[in-house]
């Protein structure tokens, strides 16, 4: 038997340590390590509750918008705001450029490099190993090309991101009560055209170059699964939402209750008795905590380990979609020549965001559309003396949930669950690993097993600045 | 990193968000592909060794790479720092399962210049928020602390603008390190962060006249809502964010001070306007 750690895990957000047992040729067991803590939570106690919505946009660099936008619905509720129609839209297309900035950063500098030869990438992008490499020279050599154009593919969705929102990283323009900006009908058009040429990118090479990762590796498929799926939905308007929440246990989809969550933190560096309510939490760090491995907390749905992402949301869109999505997702599942339960494996999350990215490129054009210039875009907001909000909603990586308590017009308290909280989350209380550390137990290996834990952590696209903050 | 004549270049990310990172990707004319792989002045380019975000090897082989730079190429590279660094205790921050302030300071150690790149490496940033729960600090604190008399330039803001980081490499290219005094007491290049917002908002107009927002949305100066430009050095008017598309103020919202040191706290709350008694305070400190 073999003890490895891979330390640090390249090419994600942040800092995360992975441990893996493998014997006989298999992963038997593997440990997820965040590996940082700067306690933004603790920051924001005292403060402004306006404050998190600057301060929690900050979280993270690459999906700043999750924060955002989830700040932004719990200061909603809190201060019993709703957004005018325009607003909604605006903050929806704000958000969607994330999306599509997020998805093919992923797939072409994260996650491909894993599959590409050792030379078709200059200098340190190389990966440096031909292990397990299944693409010909041609097909490396175009793929390549398309790493290099999706570099301005992102750049181009983080424009649109700023169109509206001001800037990017850190959009500024999302606020309670709805947006700060009512884009002139030039920028609407600037915005049309970009995302247009994106969707052409999408199209063209994203979906096509993911169909034939997909072919070469599809024993990938089988490989890194979790089973246990969830999503709190997200992009609202007025009532409806673009993607659907909800929990898929054992295959059945059961509705969602955001009052069974749970966090705990027996294997976490933080004291304090577990597992508790977002809303009333108290974990002080304990950096020297004995049997501690981990300052990502340990968030559970009714006791039970879940993955967030792409994957549960195609899962929960599948059964309670719009007809469009589940004819997209249908129909590259059928591309791929795979069921839908192969969804949460290696693979299925790569074809999952692939599949939503060109779903909310669409959306995109739809409420674009929409914008009507003249309305507003935001309400007047009013800091209550005492107040609780919620806000869920998902990040690219999956669900994400803030939840505030206001007493004397300052934060008491504010919590953040972020998608990777679940994801990379370490072992419970009933000593249940979390979703990555289960996806990689039982994985046969060819070698000492880091490429075949770097291609099945990175598949859940960790963000580990979200997941502890 | 083809050019033999490439500046090498170590970027170690620490108490961050990738958000600086996330920034330089956005850089066009240079793009991220000229900036890795042309000259970017005459003669000169950059020869990156390591940046977790976007580089191939990952576990052991990385780590090796990170361990061996500061023995096998001492006195020869450029470490670029993008994140704060938590000194309260070792295990708030770790790469390599070494603490990463420990990491930076050895790395710093043996290289030419500390390149500061955004708010939380120059002065600590967001994680510096009080109660500065991880101890955080930024890279001119640090190595006061070590006592490492390492050259540290400051690339601040929330993240900074891709352009005044390339502005800040170039210049050290073509130029060398910056003299003492082209670097204001901020620690920042002062050709980079040459004026407050204020002095060259397109909504300056609307201050002078007194003519304020009353409310996100709406028309006039932001300075009722509690805008931090007439005390926040940065060329956002100028340059404007992604491509010159837009900015914090053109979009409506107030500036919140992201480029200035002790931003958060200086500024927060960030939506309330400064009283008479804090602007006095802030135009003194700015001396
Ligand atoms: S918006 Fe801010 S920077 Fe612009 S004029 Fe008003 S106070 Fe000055
Ligand atoms: S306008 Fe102010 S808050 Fe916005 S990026 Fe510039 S310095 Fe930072």
């Amino acid at each position: 038997m073999s003890r490895l750690v891979i330390d640090p895990i390249t090419r994600i957000e942040g800092h995360l340590k992975v441990e893996i047992q493998v014997e006989d040729g298999a992963i038997t067991e593997a440990r997820c390590t965040g590996a940082l803590y700067r306690g933004l939570e603790e920051i924001l106690r005292g403060r402004h509750p306006l404050d998190a919505q600057r301060i929690t946009t900050r979280i993270c660099g690459v999906c700043p918008l999750a924060h955002s936008t989830a700040a932004s619905l719990c200061l909603d509720d809190a201060l019993g705001l709703s957004p005018p129609r325009g607003g909604q839209l605006l903050r929806n297309l704000i958000y969607g450029a994330n999306y599509l900035h997020n998805h093919v950063l992923h797939f072409y500098h994260l996650a491909l490099p894993d599959y590409l030869p050792a030379g078709a990438l200059p200098g340190a992008l190389s990966p440096g190993t031909d292990e397990d490499r299944r693409f010909s020279q041609q097909e490396a050599n175009r793929l390549a090309g398309h790493y290099l154009e999706a570099l301005a593919v992102r750049r181009k969705a983080q424009e649109l991101v700023a169109l509206f929102g001001g800037k990017m990283p850190h959009d500024m323009a999302i606020v309670p009560g709805g947006v700060t900006y009512r884009p002139t009908l030039g920028e609407v058009a600037a915005f049309r055209f970009r995302l247009k040429e994106i969707m052409g990118f999408i199209e063209t090479s994203y979906i096509p170059d993911l169909l034939l990762l997909a072919e070469r590796y599809h024993d990938y498929f089988g490989l890194g699964q979790v089973g246990k799926l969830l999503a709190y939905g997200c992009f609202p308007l007025e009532g409806e939402r673009l993607f659907p929440a909800g929990v898929v246990l054992g295959g059945e989809l059961v509705p969602f209750d955001p009052g069974e969550i749970r966090e705990g933190f027996a294997h976490s560096w933080y004291s304090g008795d577990g597992p508790q309510p977002p809303w009333a939490e108290e974990a002080p760090p304990a950096p020297d905590k004995a049997g501690g491995y981990s300052w990502i907390k340990a968030p559970r749905y009714r006791g039970e380990p879940c993955e967030v992402g792409p994957a549960a949301r195609a899962a929960v869109g599948l059964r309670a979609g719009t007809p469009e999505f589940r004819e997209l997702a249908q129909d590259i599942l059928r591309e791929a020549d795979v069921p839908p339960d192969a969804l949460s494996s290696a693979m299925g999350r790569h074809l999952a965001r692939g599949m939503e990215t060109l779903f909310i490129a669409r959306a995109m054009e739809s409420w674009l559309s929409q914008l009507d210039l003249s309305a507003p875009v935001a309400t007047e907001y009013r800091i209550p003396q005492e107040g609780r909000g919620q806000g869920l909603a998902e990040a690219p990586r999956g669900a994400v949930g803030h939840w505030i308590e206001i007493k004397g017009r300052v934060i008491a308290h504010y919590q953040v669950i972020a998608p990777t909280t679940w994801n990379a989350s370490p072992r419970d209380e009933a000593g249940k690993p979390g979703p990555i550390e289960q996806a990689l137990a039982g994985t046969p290996v060819s070698g000492d097993g880091v490429l075949e834990a770097g291609r099945i952590v990175r598949s859940f696209d960790p963000c580990l600045a979200c997941a502890i903050q | 990193m083809a050019t033999e004549k490439g500046q090498k270049v170590v970027w170690f990310q620490a108490a961050g968000c990738t958000g600086c990172s996330i920034s330089l990707m956005n850089s066009s004319y240079p793009d991220l592909v000229n900036l890795l792989l042309d000259e970017l002045v005459p003669g000169k380019g950059i020869t990156l060794l390591f940046h977790a975000t976007l580089m191939g090897p990952t576990g052991r082989p990385a780590l090796e790479l990170l361990d061996r730079v500061p023995r096998e190429a001492a006195g020869q590279y450029v470490l670029v720092v993008e994140g704060a660094l938590p000194t309260g205790h070792e295990n708030f921050g770790r790469v390599g399962e070494v603490p990463m302030a420990a990491r930076a300071a050895e790395l710093a150690r043996k290289a030419i210049a500390v390149v500061a790149m955004g708010s939380c490496a120059s002065y600590g940033g967001i994680p510096a928020g009080a109660p500065n729960p991880a101890g955080c600090i930024g890279m001119g604190e640090l190595l006061r602390q070590e006592g490492i008399g390492v050259p540290v330039i400051n690339v601040p803001g929330c993240p900074p603008h891709p352009r005044w980081f390339v502005e800040t490499l170039v210049t050290v290219l073509a130029r060398g390190l910056p003299a003492p005094e082209e670097l204001d007491d901020a620690g920042r290049l002062r050709n980079v962060y040459s004026g407050l917002i204020h002095e060259h908002c397109p909504r300056r107009p609307d201050f002078d006249v007194a003519r304020f927002a009353p409310y996100f949305g709406e028309q006039g100066c932001l300075y009722e809502l509690g805008c931090r430009g007439p005390f926040t050095n940065a060329a956002c008017p100028e340059h404007a964010w992604n491509g010159g598309v837009n900015w914090c103020i053109r979009a409506g919202h107030p500036c919140i001070g992201c480029t200035e040191p002790d931003f958060p706290d200086r500024f927060s709350p960030f939506f309330r306007k400064l009283s008479l008694e804090e602007e006095l305070m802030t135009y003194r400190r700015q001396g």
